[in-house]
């Protein structure tokens, strides 16, 4: 199969995550997207490294996914510390950081 | 023997380090430190003296290199010392005339308790006009320049405690502030044309230099000479600094300071020899101080600020004379030297008479002084035959030699200048006989007089701790101030003499400076000869305005000319409305345009710069998304640069 098709796919999962991120108020679902769009990457980063030949994108992934990890235990906490101060976890809620 | 030319400047120096840093430890011996160090600088300038003479008259400079003072690249300023026949006259002048005034002091400033200041600054004086006589180049020459400008300051405000005084002493430096920066100047331009500021390179090149930059540089050491020599049209400074005590007035008068300006003039000759224009300006400069300093002479009843105005008129001649190139350099220089006897001869006269009077100074409550003051009168009156020109003391010699030479500058120009300075002699006779007569002759004005009238000028405050009596009782001075008197007497009789005859003086500096013979239109005698009947001329019409008639103890109003020159010829009116009123109105608008134009700037880019950043800051709302729309738009921009650029 031709590997380009694999590039396609990542570009719809990113645009999906980011589209998700940006329009939706579930801080569950907004963090869902952004794994979404970081598995996009990985997926762009281990096609790349199949077309060129090199190892480079594969390790770039594992990096991603170790990141992605310590991301989501931080990303949880938040959420849910944020869910008990205040029930509910819209992030427009937590606005109050502005002038 | 070149080693002692640095102890020249060193001793009065070292004399002047001591007296100020000493503390009041030496307030008991002070004064003869002063005395001391300022003799010691005679001595070795006799012996250098005796040194030159014993050479060839091409051999007679000593140069004494001490150390190289600013070196980078080309522009190499050496601390160097030049010692020769025209410094060496001027050396002598300074530290002789230099000394007896300091003795003077050590009697006239007696009962001033700052007297050990007083002599550390007349140590700084004369050290500093020293260091400008003996200097090598024309840097070292503005070092002791400024230094003598300082002296001046300190030393004509040293009764700083009158506002008076000190008025007088910032007018002063400011006067010859203008004056300095034509030396500096004049300096730079040096530079630039010869590469060098060093005497020698400098006068062997001005003849290859164009005559645009040499009359550039010459008008520049003009109007510092002007500064320093108190000529027209800086000469405000040098009435007011009447404010001194009168020994600084002697020595700024006499042995340093104005001499300054002729010394610069002449010692720069083959400059002014390469630019006409320049030097017509000189005699101009001179012609025009030499006839105002005489006619105010005439109008003050204030005996120092006469002496002032005459002091102006003499230094007058003398800048004439430089300007008239080489036919008058030497007798510039001859007539600075009588001068520096028969001035301070008068003005330590005037300082005696004030000594005696409770320091009045105005000569209307004078009179009939000669019985009281015998050897004050008898000095004063040798020093004012000799200043009037009176056959064969030294003005005679000097100043006849002066007009000679200005008629023997040849064609209308020879005639203007001769003409000025003839009538110049004759106001001089006038003015001096006036002093005399209002001082030493005539009734006894100063009697019955119980106290001084509130507005009359009170130079010397010392009388306020000494006690106003009700009626001055005139004596005679101590010793220590009459011996410097009587010396500079003998040497108003004999110094013109004993130069003139026979040209020694002539011979004396002609390596130097050179000298030429003019074409003369008028013989020899027929000079003296007019110069004697302005003489007479001057010397009667004294006599029957202030001789023959009783002498009013309040001035008269006088003619729309003697009030004019009462008030130094409205040159302080002039300077206030062309340069006080001139100034304040430049900076009045500057500060308009201050205000409105570059304030207007910064506080526009500080209004934009905040109206701007208030609209900024609505983007921070708060909403977490919308800062991810600014990520996420900012990523996509950088994304596409990245590819427009390589696309490119």
């Amino acid at each position: 199969m031709n590997p380009v098709n694999y590039l396609y796919l990542s570009a719809l999962l990113f645009t999906i995550g980011a589209t998700g991120v940006l329009i939706r108020r579930n801080a569950i679902v907004v963090f869902m997207c952004i794994e979404l769009m970081l598995n996009a990457c990985n997926l762009a980063f281990v096609t790349f490294s199949r077309m060129h030949g090199n190892l480079d994108g594969q390790v770039i992934a594992f990096f991603t996914m170790v990141v992605a990890a310590a991301e989501v235990v931080v990303g949880l906490a938040i959420i849910v510390s944020l869910f008990r101060s205040r029930h509910s976890a819209s992030v427009d809620d937590a606005s109050l950081m502005k002038l | 023997m070149e080693n002692l030319i640095a102890l020249l400047v060193a001793a009065p120096l070292l004399g002047a380090a001591v007296l100020l840093c000493g503390g009041r430890r030496l307030d008991a011996v002070g004064h003869w430190i002063g005395v001391l160090m300022s003799t010691a600088s005679f001595v070795f300038a006799v012996i250098l003296f005796a040194d030159l003479l014993g050479k060839d008259a091409e051999h007679r400079t000593l140069m004494q290199h001490l150390w190289t003072w600013i070196p980078v690249e080309s522009f190499q300023a050496d601390v160097t010392f030049r010692l020769d026949q025209l410094s060496i006259t001027f050396v002598l002048l300074i530290t002789g005339v230099g000394s007896l005034i300091h003795l003077y002091s050590v009697g006239y400033m007696e009962h001033d308790e700052r007297r050990r200041r007083f002599f550390g600054y007349l140590n700084l004086f004369l050290a500093a006009m020293l260091l400008l006589v003996i200097a090598d180049n024309y840097l070292l020459l503005y070092v002791g320049w400024e230094g003598v400008g300082l002296a001046s300051y300190l030393l004509i405000g040293f009764w700083q405690h009158k506002p008076s005084a000190a008025t007088a002493a910032k007018k002063a430096f400011l006067v010859n502030r203008v004056g300095d920066m034509g030396l500096s100047i004049a300096i730079m331009l040096m530079f630039t044309t010869f590469g060098t500021f060093a005497f020698g390179p400098v006068f062997s090149h001005a003849g290859d230099a164009s005559e645009g930059k040499l009359t550039a540089i010459a008008l520049m050491l003009l109007l510092a000479a002007c500064g320093k020599s108190a000529q027209v049209p800086l000469q405000s400074w040098l009435g007011d600094a009447m404010e001194g005590p009168t020994p600084v007035s002697a020595l700024i008068h006499a042995a340093t300071m104005v001499t300054a300006g002729v010394y610069l003039i002449v010692r720069s000759a083959s400059i002014f020899n390469g630019a006409p224009d320049a030097q017509t300006a000189v005699t101009v400069v001179g012609a025009v101080t030499l006839l105002f300093g005489a006619i105010v002479g005439c109008a003050k009843d204030d005996i120092k600020k006469a002496l002032a105005g005459s002091t102006m008129s003499q230094i007058g001649y003398m800048v004439l004379a430089a300007g008239l190139g080489p036919i008058g350099y030497v007798f510039a220089i001859m007539h600075l030297v009588t001068h520096g006897f028969f001035k301070a001869g008068l003005f330590l006269g005037a300082g005696s008479v004030m000594h005696g009077m409770n320091d009045e100074v105005d000569m209307r409550k004078y009179g009939g002084l000669r019985k009281y003051m015998p050897i004050t009168f008898i000095t004063f009156g040798l020093g004012y035959l000799a200043i009037i020109g009176f056959p064969f003391l030294s003005g005679f010699y000097s100043k006849d030699k002066i007009i000679e030479a200005a008629f023997a500058k040849g064609g209308t120009e020879g005639w203007i200048l001769g003409t000025c300075a003839l009538v110049g002699a004759a106001i001089t006779a006038f003015y001096m006989t006036r002093v005399m007569l209002m001082t030493f002759f005539g009734e006894e004005r100063w009697k019955n007089q119980p106290t001084r009238s509130p507005e009359a000028p009170s130079a010397e405050p010392a009388a306020e701790h000494r006690g106003e009596h009700a009626e001055p009782h005139p004596h005679e001075s101590p010793k220590v101030m009459t011996i410097p008197m009587i010396v500079l007497a003998f040497g108003s009789v004999f110094a013109g003499g004993f130069f003139g005859i026979g040209d020694r003086f002539l011979h004396w500096l002609e390596p130097v400076t050179g000298h030429s013979e003019g074409d003369s239109p008028l013989s020899a005698g027929a000079v003296t000869g007019a110069t004697m009947v302005c003489l007479v001329i001057g010397v009667g019409i004294a006599y029957a305005m202030y001789g023959r008639r009783p002498v009013p103890s309040v001035a008269p109003r006088g003619s729309l000319l003697t009030r004019a020159a009462r008030r130094d010829l409205l040159q302080d009116d002039f300077n206030h409305v062309v340069l006080v009123r001139g100034g304040e109105h430049l900076t009045r608008s500057l500060v308009y345009v201050d205000h409105t134009l570059v304030d207007g700037v910064v506080n526009g880019t500080a209004a934009s710069v905040g109206g701007l950043s208030g609209r900024m800051r609505r983007l921070q709302n708060g909403f977490a998304r919308s800062y991810a729309v600014s990520m996420f738009g900012g990523a996509a921009i950088l994304v596409a640069a990245t590819l427009l650029m390589r696309a490119v």
